[in-house]
């Protein structure tokens, strides 16, 4: 078997993610902003607005938590490594700086859209609501946890050895991004600019077909919502592995 | 060894960081069962040659081939047929030295028997099959070092770079990677092994390369290099009686004469003409000759010769 060739890689690639996965995503960061974090936000929410109905928080919260946990491990990865100086054996092996990246995203992949997504998914189902679309919303969520791994590998790129620069950094882009993707405020009640700007944040298409699955009224028509967030997906996919391949040499 | 196939064909190889040119135009080749030191100061470009090298950053200008692949067009074949042992590398401290060792084979591509029986076989002769188990994170500096240069041999590569393997490490440390190293070099594995440690390249070494401020400034055998060193041939004569060292200096072919624990260290012109000249004067004034030593330079003294003035 030809170590260049795509298959031999994308093995590879399965190999980091299972590494990432054993050594960086039982650490204290998934835990506090992949679950803690929204669900203090969503009971926060959800104390403060009476009136929004079950099936608008939980969306909310489905779409923080794949969010969140998507972007809490991979953007620190790299400085991780760069810091531990295991970084310069993976850079010297056989395996792509691509099929790197790749390994990065599946193992966010793997672990936020099989794993940590199902307990959302388990409180709605605990609280009686009904998964109208139930096919759709697996959808959403594999596209979903393919977009903001990747947007979370993205993040990276700085060539920094320090998780905490990162860390600022991510927290800089993700938290806004909460505010204008029609989590706490739907899209329709934003106003003009807030509309505008919530049409270049893919968390707004995936909050948009977490609605529609749980029966709430919807922004976009879905066409357009997996589409918009396949592109993001693609779109963060690509740059991660370009721009990765640029500045990794840098932080060794 | 196995010598006239070209294992590492480096060409003009160049590599800036902004206005600083770390490494200028370098040229070399490493053959096939070799073992190649490569020496220099510190800052002299040795780790960012060596990161050229295994394709870890890319040159600015030049070409490296590893095994007949280019590293910069063909970084996997490239990289499949070496171990690399970094200088600052460190295994997953999380991990287990077993699973460390699977990951590396995982990475390339060693089918899972042959991996098993690879991690098993290595591990004994690295002295940590008994702590196989254990996390990384407890392991001594040795025995870290010991292993990452296991997880760089599970795949059998036939090309070997270590980068400074045993600096700080302690002594047995020290003697079980070098005697690893020499068995491996027996069996045809070309070792390219850049080091401080002059004795270690002397010993080890077939052939040796100095870098100088990023340029290469010899490159050749050990005893070759020895020869090299331009400077006044020194004799050490014992007597058996205490001479008269201004009548030595006034002798045919001498150009110094000084007394050191008890032996006259004598800085020659010509060599032959001096010693002929010392046996006649000693024979003349009844003096017996105790000993006569023309030693030859240190590797380390033709290194601080040809390094002369760096930092």
């Amino acid at each position: 078997m030809h170590p260049s060739g795509i298959v031999e890689q994308v093995r590879r690639s399965i190999v980091i993610a299972k590494k990432d996965i054993m050594i960086y995503y039982i650490k204290g960061p998934v835990i506090i902003f992949g679950l803690l974090i929204p669900l203090f936000l969503f009971m926060a929410f959800s104390v403060g607005s009476r009136f929004a109905s079950l099936p608008f928080l939980i969306s909310g919260l489905l779409a923080m938590t794949l969010f969140f946990t998507a972007t809490a491990v991979s953007p620190v990865i790299f400085p991780w490594e760069a810091q531990a100086r295991t970084l310069e054996r993976l850079a010297a092996a056989p395996i792509t700086v691509p099929a790197l990246i790749f390994g990065d995203i599946l193992a966010s992949f793997v672990f936020v859209g099989v794993g940590i997504t199902l307990a959302p998914v388990g409180i709605a189902l605990a609280l009686g609501l009904t998964i109208s679309h139930p096919a759709l919303l697996l959808l959403g969520i594999l596209i979903g946890a393919i977009c903001f791994s990747s947007l979370g590998t993205l993040l990276s790129v700085p060539p920094t050895s320090s998780p905490p620069n990162i860390m600022m950094l991510s927290s800089l882009i993700k938290f806004p991004l909460i505010f204008i993707s029609g989590i706490f405020v739907p899209i329709e009640s934003l106003p003009a600019w807030g509309r505008l700007v919530a049409v270049f944040s893919p968390l707004t298409y995936f909050t948009d077909i977490a609605r529609y699955s749980l029966g709430e009224v919807h922004a976009f028509p879905l066409v357009v919502d997996i589409i918009a967030l396949a592109f993001f997906a693609l779109l963060f996919t690509a740059a991660a592995m370009m721009l990765h391949a640029r500045t990794l040499p840098k932080r060794i | 060894m196995v010598t006239g196939q070209i294992a590492i064909d480096v060409r003009e190889v160049t590599k800036r960081f902004d206005d600083i040119v770390a490494v200028d135009q370098i040229s070399l080749d490493v053959r096939r069962g070799e073992i190649f030191g490569f020496l220099g100061p510190n800052g002299a470009g040795k780790t960012t040659t060596v990161r050229m090298l295994t394709g870890i950053i890319r040159p600015d200008e030049g070409s490296v081939h590893v095994m007949g692949h280019d590293i910069v067009k063909n970084p996997v074949p490239a990289k499949q047929q070496m171990g690399v042992v970094p200088e600052t590398a460190n295994a997953y401290l999380d991990l287990s030295g077993r699973q460390n060792m699977l990951l590396a084979a995982d990475l390339y591509g060693v089918p899972r028997a042959r991996a098993e029986e690879r991690i098993r076989e290595t591990l004994a002769e690295l002295g940590l099959l008994g702590r196989q188990d254990h996390r990384v994170q407890g392991y001594s500096k040795g025995m870290q070092q010991r292993l990452i240069l296991g997880m760089a041999l599970l795949h059998e590569p036939p090309i070997l770079f270590l980068d400074e393997p045993t600096s700080g490490l302690d002594v047995q440390s020290t003697h079980l990677i070098i005697a690893m190293l020499q068995r491996l070099n027996e069996a045809g594995t070309t070792i390219f092994l850049t080091t401080h440690n002059m004795d270690e390249a002397n010993r080890l070494c077939h052939r040796v390369g100095i870098i100088r401020c990023g340029r290469i400034a010899a490159v050749d055998t050990p005893e070759q290099l020895k020869q090299t060193v331009e400077r006044i041939a020194v004799v050490l004569v014992r007597f058996d009686r205490r001479v008269d060292i201004r009548a030595l200096s006034a002798l045919p072919g001498v150009a110094d004469v000084a007394e050191v624990n008890g032996r006259c260290r004598i800085a020659v012109e010509d060599i032959d003409t001096a010693i002929q000249s010392i046996v006649s004067h000693a024979r003349a004034q009844g003096t017996r000759i105790l000993s006569l030593d023309t030693p030859t330079p240190s590797l380390d003294e033709v290194f601080l010769s040809i390094t002369a003035g760096d930092d």
